[in-house]
């Protein structure tokens, strides 16, 4: 029984020393709002993550360079795992976090922003696209497209610009993000009366070798080829699509952004592939924010992840400026003079200007595409 | 009374029973005095779920001898049906506790009856031979949870294992979309709910281990032959062992379901699996409180280590290499003892100056 005791007693003390950790709130500095951020910054999804970090960091450090409203900027790895997610949501929330500017990816805004809503803490994610996101409560709010509605503009955009005779799509069907947009580019290009020959699928299990889907795609006889997904599946259908010498024109989505910058991947096989995408760093309004990302992250280019970050940063910081919200308001507080801000005014940033939301918190902008001409982002249209 | 305070095993399993028992009370005490902070709320729930696992996969590596490398496909399972329960019975079952309960015991015996399932054939095999197949197994059993589709809407449940001709009602509910898994699921869990989730897997696993039963699988793990010659049904008990061990798997993912209101089949793969193998192994094979100490400290370490920010997870590995060092180190040991014998002589010297 006295060992008995004594165990009990060194579990108390280690466990009042962990309970201790992390439990003393710095007091409120009124001229510094707290935003949090979190995203898979290690792991298989750790290119998104990084990249809206880095994002975001340049947007701080502008903001902060100028005086005024400055901003604390702290990111949390998530591992793009719900659960994960949820613990650093409320490890950000015990540092004080005003606004949560995250996720990066949808699996784990998901699973944040129904907290969020408890919460009443403002939430505006950069890159989770999914309609389920914003659906969850209307301080929930998006700085990209929902899914839905990118394959329905990808559709339009297709059937105005009369790209296709015989469309194939392949998507990925364990992943949410990839139906999504596939159900919008159906349910639209029915509507426009496009025609849809062959639709095939993967799975995130089986997603290492596409040349099956590529050849149906091949064999049905389809000159266009709708890609909803990401740039690493997308570099294999280019290069087994090479390798078959079957050239339609494949046509991808803002998740297709970074195909040029995956290691290993011939360049070359991209050319006249077209994209949507809401950030073109070719452009010349966006230099000034490229050379900057260039060298924070060893001259690689900013893909569409990083400008939605920055923009994010930009659009809370206008509207804290315009509402008068500061260090010492409440997170709750914050999040209803946000709320009613972005209810009435625009924003203009990187990825677009006179974006607006809806009372859900869903985005409208106009679709922008590019296609890919000497290894550079070219406008569409 | 006092017979049974000698008794060496009722005692170790008192203190055990204690150790859970005063870690809920603080914690509940704290958590509503509102001296917890946000992240701690959240660790609560799944502390139990993993001291749960862990323990049961204790019974089955440490007590019963066997290697599986599969123990989160049952704990998917138990998840997705209890997701799907606690869906079902959304009007059905008022009482939200009485709800959770049904989901987890609901879990709970589906993963049981794939492990009977799964048990007939893996347990002809022994070794690397199992571990092999058990972890072929669970990643089965999450690929099957992850290519389930289930809604209800005003004509009852559907229930399909495509997406092809897969449509609901207007106003009909998606419970499972494949592998996208459930979304929008209504938190149901509660750190009381695990705690008695946690009593009822340790109360499960000491009875067992302690019972004829018990003794009968641990012959088996030391001496197969042995055991065989002296009549012991070996297959029998170590069926026994994978089921209840898939079971209580069952209940603990059924409440880790519950706790989030989202959750993918991707989230039961290998590297769970292997998560909580690590719990038991750290904790000690065949030990039942290193489990529970090792699940709740392995799973707070991590989370605790956050400031370091890119440094933790280098960190984390750091310091499950220096534990597996140093825990097994005969050094180490007798310090350890040394020092325990040491404070438990202060108590026993105060014991006898008050006695005299």
């Amino acid at each position: 029984m006295k060992k008995f005791t004594a165990l009990m007693l060194a579990m108390l003390m280690v466990m009042s020393l962990l309970a201790g950790c992390g439990s003393s709130k710095p007091a409120a500095d009124a001229s510094t709002i707290k935003i949090g951020m979190s995203g898979p910054l290690t792991g298989g999804a750790a290119v998104y993550g990084k990249a809206v970090e880095a994002g975001m960091k340049i947007a701080v450090e502008e903001i902060n360079a100028k005086g005024g409203l400055k901003i604390e900027f702290q990111s949390q790895d998530d591992e793009h795992d719900g659960e994960k997610a949820l613990n650093a949501y409320n490890n950000l929330k015990d540092w004080g976090m005003q606004f949560f500017a995250g996720a990066v990816t949808t699996a784990p805004c998901l699973s944040i922003a129904p907290t969020a809503v408890e919460d009443n803490i403002f939430m505006m994610t950069p890159s989770g696209s999914s309609d389920k996101i914003p659906m969850t409560g209307n301080n929930i709010f998006q700085m990209c497209f929902t899914d839905p509605n990118q394959g329905a503009s990808a559709a339009e955009l297709v059937a105005e610009l009369n790209m296709a005779q015989n469309i194939g799509i392949i998507f990925d069907n364990s992943d949410d993000y990839s139906k999504g947009l596939m159900n919008g580019f159906k349910t639209k290009a029915a509507e426009l009366g496009l025609n849809i020959v062959c639709e095939t699928n993967f799975t995130a299990d089986n997603k290492t070798d596409l040349s099956t889907q590529v050849t149906q795609c091949k064999d049905a006889g389809c000159d266009f080829v709708f890609l909803p997904f990401y740039a690493t599946e997308a570099s294999q259908v280019l290069t087994q699509a090479a390798k078959i010498g079957y050239e339609p024109t494949f046509f991808g989505c803002d998740g297709m952004d970074g195909v040029l910058t995956i290691e290993g991947f011939d360049k070359s096989l991209a050319e006249g592939l077209v994209l949507m995408t809401p950030f073109n760093p070719d452009a010349p309004e966006t230099q000034d924010f490229v050379s900057k990302y260039q060298a924070m992250m060893n001259g690689e280019t900013p893909n569409q992840f990083a400008a939605d970050g920055y923009d994010v940063i930009y659009a809370i910081y206008d509207a804290c400026v315009a509402a008068g919200v500061d260090g010492t308001t409440a997170p709750s507080d914050a999040c209803e003079m946000l709320k009613t801000y972005f209810a009435t005014n625009e924003f203009s940033g990187l990825t677009g200007s006179g974006m607006t939301w809806d009372e859900q918190g869903m985005i409208s902008k106009i679709p922008a595409a590019v296609v890919i001409e000497n290894g550079k982002y070219v406008a569409l249209g | 009374m006092k017979k049974l305070l000698n008794n060496k095993n009722t005692r170790s399993n008192l203190v055990i029973y204690l150790v859970v028992t005063v870690f809920f009370l603080v914690m509940q005490g704290m958590n509503m005095g509102g001296m917890l902070t946000s992240s701690w709320k959240g660790f609560l729930v799944p502390i139990c779920v993993y001291i749960s696992l862990a323990v049961s996969l204790n019974l089955l590596v440490g007590i019963c001898g066997e290697l599986s490398l599969g123990h989160a496909g049952f704990m998917g399972i138990g998840a997705f049906a209890g997701i799907v329960v606690a869906a079902l019975l959304q009007d059905a079952v008022a009482l939200e506790p009485l709800r959770l309960f049904i989901a987890m015991i609901v879990g709970g015996v589906l993963a049981g009856a794939a492990g009977f399932l799964i048990g007939i054939p893996v347990l002809r095999l022994r070794g690397d031979y199992l571990a092999i197949v058990t972890l072929a197994f669970g990643e089965i059993l999450k690929n099957i949870v992850g290519n389930l589709y289930v809604g209800l809407d005003a004509e009852g449940v559907h229930v399909s294992a495509t997406s092809a001709k897969f449509t609901l009602l207007e106003g009909g509910k998606m419970i499972l979309d494949g592998p996208v898994g459930a979304t929008g699921i209504k938190k149901l869990a509660t750190f009381p709910m695990g705690f008695v989730l946690v009593l009822i897997t340790l109360f499960v696993v000491l009875n067992l281990v302690n019972s004829k039963e018990g003794r009968a699988i641990k012959a088996v793990r030391d001496n197969r032959i042995a055991a065989e010659s002296v009549g012991i049904n070996v297959t029998a008990f170590r069926m026994k062992a994978f089921v209840v061990s898939a079971f209580l798997a069952g209940m603990a993912g059924a409440l880790f379901g519950l706790n989030y209101s989202s959750m993918a089949a991707s989230k039961f793969n290998f590297n769970t699996s292997i998560n909580i193998l690590v719990f038991v192994v750290l904790g000690g094979m065949g030990n039942i409180l290193g489990s529970v100490i090792s699940a709740t400290v392995l799973y707070v370490l991590p989370e605790a280590l956050r400031s370091l920010e890119d440094y933790r997870m280098i960190l984390y590995a750091v310091v499950l290499i220096l534990v597996m060092l140093f825990t097994w180190s005969p050094r180490v040991k007798e310090f350890v003892s040394v020092v325990t014998d040491k404070i438990s002589g202060i108590f026993k010297k105060k014991e006898v100056e008050t006695n005299g």
